[in-house]
């Protein structure tokens, strides 16, 4: 069965700004991935995902609850971490997650034992008794985390929850992410625009730009379709990017490096050929993660 | 205090499915109202938060504990004001408590953002608004209500009339119930248009000081060169004059201001036009959380 299932879903505000438009979405249990460029119309789908904003027109279903009449029903079973700051720094974590179990049903008791199995969790072991205002960025998006998941929901959307982090801070919150969907069984849908962090930890992307969706398939097939490769060369890289775009390879140039969309194994073949006929060294042959940007840029029928 | 027990297991013991109750709208909005409630006491919240309510409520309970002291000491034999018009005698500590927690109540969740984390949960913008107005009127009551209660037990001690004494205390916890229920929804309003903090409590304390300030010149000028009816029509300017004119109509209380509402429709029209103010506090407010879940 399908998480999420939204048809021919339309938003605009006002005459002027369509913020989805037509989008026809399935998400799968598991871990998905909702990738797009800021302005993509990923926020804008999340709140009508959790009943908060109507749509223009079409219909979307979560959990198999109409968004348009059973929100409250869905956000007692969804939970959801913003992109933005959420926080008041005058209270502990432990004070604030307590709070918001409650708000979301769960009495006192439980709430108090949710909230500290779910803060340790996320990592946040006596730091919880200190107030929000002294974390870090990497601890706050605990917080956030924590507070999506107290009341243990079969769904959590998660907008951006890398966002601001460090890279190491970003890989532990991408393990945490895999972790709640595989070890903790709760099915989630995580936004970035960032295609290559998603791809580590997501069993399926959904790609949307413009409010349009670009793609929607299962991470295995989409990687095959992103990846590219970074070729560089001691000399004489115009000539290779010459024989390279003679031989059919779509190339671009960005400086020393030319990115070459990976079309299977054969691409490394004449890549290694093209450089030993050549006579000049290899620097660098490397597979490369798209950018979102990049994406689109060669995609057809892509962002204008 | 759990860290003895756990200590052996602390670093993994698995993910734990919740299979407990769901408890539906009507607790959390208590819970929520009940939070609020002791927020607006700084109960719950760090000691700083104390200091400002309860040094008010101190301000506000000591002149009736002096007046209660007098009467039992004194042997008076009758209470030096109307249980009715303490609210407005002490209209300056009112103000100010409502000036200062209004915006505890509602702007922290804005500036913070904490609202997004509410309404992606089950309660509504109404239930939320209903919650917040509820919790801030009910802790106004209280504020009210607690010097009435010194200055009664007092009129009691002091052997004064008890039904004239009750009477009067139950006329004036009624009255506290609705100054409780305006001035909460003109604070909650003005707090949740001004975001920031100080600039909501300054907002709250000019708008009340200024609108009573008006309410009164009008009223004492016109009174003044004999314009009487105007005077009384000058009370509907200030949240505070409509409650005592409506005191005034309703429980037969006499005037705290200059004067009551004029004639025989001024009653029910001060009482309309509270009600007017109340609803269209209510209004802005359900508009104020729209703009938040729509942008």
């Amino acid at each position: 069965m399908s998480l999420i299932v939204t048809r021919s879903l339309t938003k605009r505000y006002g005459a002027r700004v369509t913020a989805l438009a037509d989008l026809d979405i399935e998400v799968p249990a598991g871990v998905t991935g909702l990738v797009g460029a800021n302005g993509a119309g990923k926020s804008t789908l999340i709140k009508i995902l959790l009943g908060l904003l109507p749509s223009t027109s079409g219909s979307a279903r979560v959990l198999d609850l109409d968004v348009a009449t059973q929100g409250q029903q869905i956000r007692e079973l969804v939970g959801y971490m913003p992109e933005h700051d959420c926080l008041p720094p005058d209270v502990t974590a432990t004070e604030l997650v307590v709070h918001l179990a409650r708000m979301s049903g769960l009495p006192m008791t439980a709430a108090r034992e949710r909230a500290a199995d779910t803060l340790r969790h996320v990592g946040l072991f006596e730091e919880r008794y200190r107030p929000v205002g002294g974390y870090s960025t990497g601890m706050k998006q605990r917080v956030k985390l924590a507070q999506a998941l107290v009341h243990d929901p079969r769904l959590v959307l998660l907008d951006e929850p890398t966002n601001g982090l460090d890279p190491a801070g970003r890989d532990e919150m991408l393990g945490l992410i895999r972790r709640i969907g595989t070890v903790f069984g709760i099915s989630v849908v995580v936004t970035s625009h960032l295609m290559g962090e998603l791809e580590r930890i997501c069993d399926h992307v959904v790609v949307i730009d413009g409010g349009r969706l670009m793609r929607s398939a299962a991470t295995a097939s989409m990687t095959a379709l992103t990846q590219e490769v970074l070729v560089e060369v001691t000399e004489r890289g115009a000539d290779l990017e010459s024989v390279l775009v003679g031989a059919g390879v779509a190339v671009r140039r960005q400086g020393d490096v030319l990115h070459l969309v990976l079309a299977g194994d054969g691409t490394y073949d004449l890549v290694r050929d093209t450089v030993a006929d050549l006579g000049v060294g290899l620097v660098r042959l490397q597979r490369g993660r798209l950018h979102m940007l990049d994406m689109f840029r060669d995609a057809p029928g892509g962002a204008a | 205090m759990t860290v003895p027990r756990e200590a052996g297991a602390i670093h993994d013991i698995g993910y734990r499915r919740y299979e407990g109750p769901r408890l539906g709208v009507t607790y959390i909005a208590r819970a929520l109202t009940v939070h609020s409630l002791r927020g607006a006491f700084g109960l719950g919240r760090a000691t700083r938060s104390k200091v400002m309510p309860f040094l008010l409520l101190a301000a506000m309970v000591v002149p009736a504990f002096v007046i209660a002291l007098v009467v039992v000491l004194g042997g008076a034999d009758e209470l030096p004001l109307e249980y009715t018009s303490y609210a407005v005698r002490l209209g300056a500590v009112v103000t100010i408590f409502v000036a200062a927690q209004s915006p505890q109540s509602v702007s922290r969740d804005l500036r913070f953002r904490l609202v997004a984390l509410y309404f992606a949960r089950p309660i509504s913008r109404a239930t939320y608004v209903r919650s917040k107005l509820t919790a801030m009127s009910l802790a106004l009551f209280a504020f009210l209500a607690a010097p009435l209660v010194v200055l009664y037990v007092g009129a009691l001690l002091g052997e004064l009339d008890v039904w004239d004494n009750t009477l009067g205390f139950l006329k004036g916890v009624v009255g506290a119930a609705m100054f409780a229920v305006v001035l909460a929804s003109v604070g909650l309003t003005i707090a949740a248009w001004t975001p920031r903090r100080g600039i909501g409590v300054a907002a709250i304390v000019t708008v009340l000081t200024l609108l009573g300030g008006i309410s009164a010149i009008i009223s004492g000028i016109a009174d003044d060169q004999g314009h009487e009816t105007l005077a009384g029509w000058a009370g509907l300017i200030s949240p505070t004059a409509i409650v005592d004119g409506v005191q005034v109509w309703l429980l037969n209380s006499s005037t705290s201001i200059v004067t009551g509402p004029p004639g025989e429709a001024g009653g029910p029209v001060f009482a309309l036009v509270g009600a007017a103010l109340v609803t269209a506090c209510y209004l802005l407010l359900m508009r104020r959380y729209r703009a938040v879940t729509d942008s």
